[in-house]
């Protein structure tokens, strides 16, 4: 009951008039960041937080946290009507979404995708609401060993559960664990891997890592494929989007189906993309019309956007309620508490209940506005991908470089942010999974601080992390986790074997 | 994606890429794995020191490096990373990128992005003199006043700004 009455408080701090332009504006903002190439959730929130550093914590998280939503929205915009997925999540929305565009059914794939985007949100959201004080009482019982032990199962799950090769994926990881390592060492305050570098003091931000390696990157990429946008037009009215709902409901199966991987997938951090390649083949498993998936079927549409919305929204709960953040744009936002001075874990939703009730109210505000934004302004939003590659690449190699400054007023971390673009232009062209590295670069030091305290309580032994049935337990299940894809295998043999 | 299109064109291998990648990753765990040494990687009075933790991670970097060295050697030499005529398109976009990031210390961050701007207007899109001149002054005066007005953040600025006093 307590958990109502924060949540009905939330609403209030998100009822204030500024609160909801600052909603509106995030919206407007995240929709135009997933509609762009080369700028989105995870880069585009990275850009924009410095903006918010004269805002209040929870006006800053609503609108950072608005524009993810945004973009989450905007990735299907592009996906339908120009076959081109704005975001890695919409990529499965391509698959039947643009050939109802083709056959001249934009606008019912429109309004499913953001109708079935909305409902995996609420879904989520409200998973959040009931779910994560839980999480957040039960967590203020961890001490260092458990903290490290939540840590090892969220980066073991990163690659087991992945679909990039799992040496790939630890590689990446290793290399955001080591450059978090650089510089001033937290713990015995000494300088560590600098080689003398003065620049390298504080080590490498994860802000500019993560607006080079996703934006920049990305821009490469578009640059070497030649990209020529040819979209569909769209026009959406009150007709479309009615017929449309009234059709929605028959497929709840695949709706609930879909909001139950996202939010598993979304908690467990392997994200958005695979909960909503795995919502699409299951749908397409188990669908009557299976067969026509990827000719054009609303189902086909449906059942991936309800599950990214899910798990991008799901990617909270961790954050919230552990610090562990389950996506990079959830580790974005985590980064963004840590400036603001709040300490991401349980003990926010003692100290800070103001702050997490209100993002909780806004997640429920925001989507509904979102929702309502979409619907009506799709033509809008789809010019801009109208504009020319030759100026908005240029204008998005600005709107990077200003964001990259803006971190620390430095020029150095521009130059930096090159250079992490042109690495995420190979790893992705190599296989190398971007997500693992930035996570480890905004957990390093944290996992590292909680394994040295570990070590530093059992005087060295790793037993501390068996030494009781919780530690144990999460430990056991991140070694699942790890090699799952082996148990997976050895478990189908096996029942090969015996049948 | 026409371009794309094109089987006969020519190239660096992708597995060529690949096996310098992995040695990259290899070097870069050696780097680490030298820093960690220097700093210490044992016991000291406050417990683990500094070098522990990265020791260790340099040390599986290096180890995954070797195992994707192996599965890149064993990659098809057929395919290509990508085509010559494709990563002069995105050498062509480096190449301008470098030079306006080397630039902003000295010409701050609106003239350089204006010229940044122009130049890629001009010479991928061809635009006339004017429209070019009206976009590429047009958007760093549109930040100008986003940033230092109206969220009253200040970015890097130049002797343009110093001349117009702003």
């Amino acid at each position: 009951m307590e958990e109502i009455t924060n949540l009905f408080n939330g609403f209030a701090v998100v009822a204030q008039p500024f609160n909801i332009m600052v909603m509106l504006v995030g919206i407007v903002l995240g929709v135009i960041i997933g509609v762009l190439p080369g700028l989105g959730g995870a880069n585009g929130v990275a850009i924009l937080l410095p903006l918010t550093f004269t805002m209040s914590p929870t006006s800053a998280i609503i609108m950072l946290s608005c524009i993810y939503w945004g973009a989450l929205f905007g990735g299907a915009i592009t996906s339908i009507l120009f076959n081109i997925p704005g975001e890695p999540w919409s990529v499965a929305t391509t698959f039947d979404g643009h050939p109802m565009a083709q056959q001249g059914k934009a606008g019912e794939a429109l309004t499913a995708a953001f109708t079935s985007s909305f409902v995996g949100a609420l879904f989520a959201v409200i998973m959040i609401t009931l779910v994560a004080p839980l999480v957040a009482k039960f967590a203020l019982q961890f001490g260092p060993a458990e903290k490290f032990a939540v840590f090892f199962l969220a980066f073991c799950s990163f690659i087991g559960m992945g679909k990039e090769p799992p040496f790939k994926t630890i590689a990446s990881m290793m290399i955001g664990f080591a450059l978090a390592a650089v510089g001033l060492d937290g713990v015995t305050g000494q300088l560590r891997l600098t080689f003398g570098f003065t620049e390298l003091l504080n080590g490498f931000d994860f802000l500019i890592a993560v607006i080079g390696l996703f934006g920049i990157g990305e821009i490469l990429l578009t640059m070497e494929e030649g990209l020529s946008f040819k979209g569909r037009s769209a026009r959406i009215n009150m007709k479309v989007v009615m017929q449309t709902w009234a059709e929605l409901p028959r497929y709840w199966m695949t709706s609930l189906r879909s909001c139950l991987i996202g939010c598993w997938m979304g908690i467990s951090p392997a994200g958005a993309t695979p909960a909503s390649f795995m919502s699409y083949g299951i749908a397409k498993r188990v669908s009557k019309r299976g067969h026509n998936f990827g000719k054009g079927e609303i189902e086909g549409v449906v059942a991936p956007e309800t599950a990214a919305h899910a798990a991008g929204t799901a990617a909270l709960l961790p954050m919230l309620s552990l610090g562990v953040p389950g996506s990079p744009t959830a580790a974005v936002l985590l980064g963004g508490l840590l400036i603001w001075g709040l300490q991401p874990g349980p003990l926010l939703f003692i100290e800070q209940k103001e702050f997490v009730w209100g993002l909780i109210a806004s997640m429920y505000a925001g989507n509904l506005i979102g929702l309502i934004v979409v619907l009506t302004c799709v033509p809008l939003f789809a010019a801009i991908l109208r504009i020319p590659f030759s100026i908005i690449a240029p204008v998005i190699l600005v709107v990077c470089a200003i964001g990259a400054y803006t971190v620390h007023n430095s020029t150095f971390d521009v130059m930096m942010m090159l250079v992490f673009g042109i690495v995420g232009y190979i790893m992705k062209k190599t296989g190398y999974p971007l997500a693992p590295l930035v996570l480890a670069i905004v957990l390093g030091d944290k996992a590292e601080e909680a394994f040295r305290q570990s070590l530093l309580g059992s005087q060295g032994s790793l037993g501390i992390f068996a030494s009781n049935g919780l530690v144990g337990t999460i430990m056991a299940l991140g070694f699942i986790a790890l090699f799952w894809p082996l148990i997976q295998a050895g478990w189908s043999r096996l029942r090969t074997a015996t049948a | 994606m026409s371009e794309s299109q094109h089987a006969a064109g020519n190239g660096p291998h992708q597995r060529t890429i690949e096996i310098t990648v992995a040695l990259l990753t290899a070097l870069l765990g050696l780097i680490t794995i030298y820093g960690s040494v220097k700093v210490g990687i044992g016991w000291g009075a406050e417990g683990p020191k500094s070098g522990f933790f990265p020791f260790y991670i340099g040390v599986i970097i290096v180890a995954c490096s070797v195992v994707n060295l192996l599965l890149a050697w064993m990659v098809d030499r057929v395919p290509l990373f990508a085509e010559w005529g494709q990563l002069r398109q995105v050498f062509f976009v480096v190449l301008p990128t470098t030079i306006y990031v080397g630039a902003i210390p000295y010409t701050g961050i609106y003239l350089a992005s204006a010229l940044l701007i122009a130049l890629f207007m001009k010479w991928l899109g061809r635009y006339s003199w004017l429209l070019t001149a009206a976009i590429s002054i047009g958007v760093p005066v549109a930040f100008y006043l986003m940033f230092e007005k109206w969220f009253l953040v200040p970015l890097p600025k130049g002797p343009i700004e110093d001349w117009l006093g702003l």
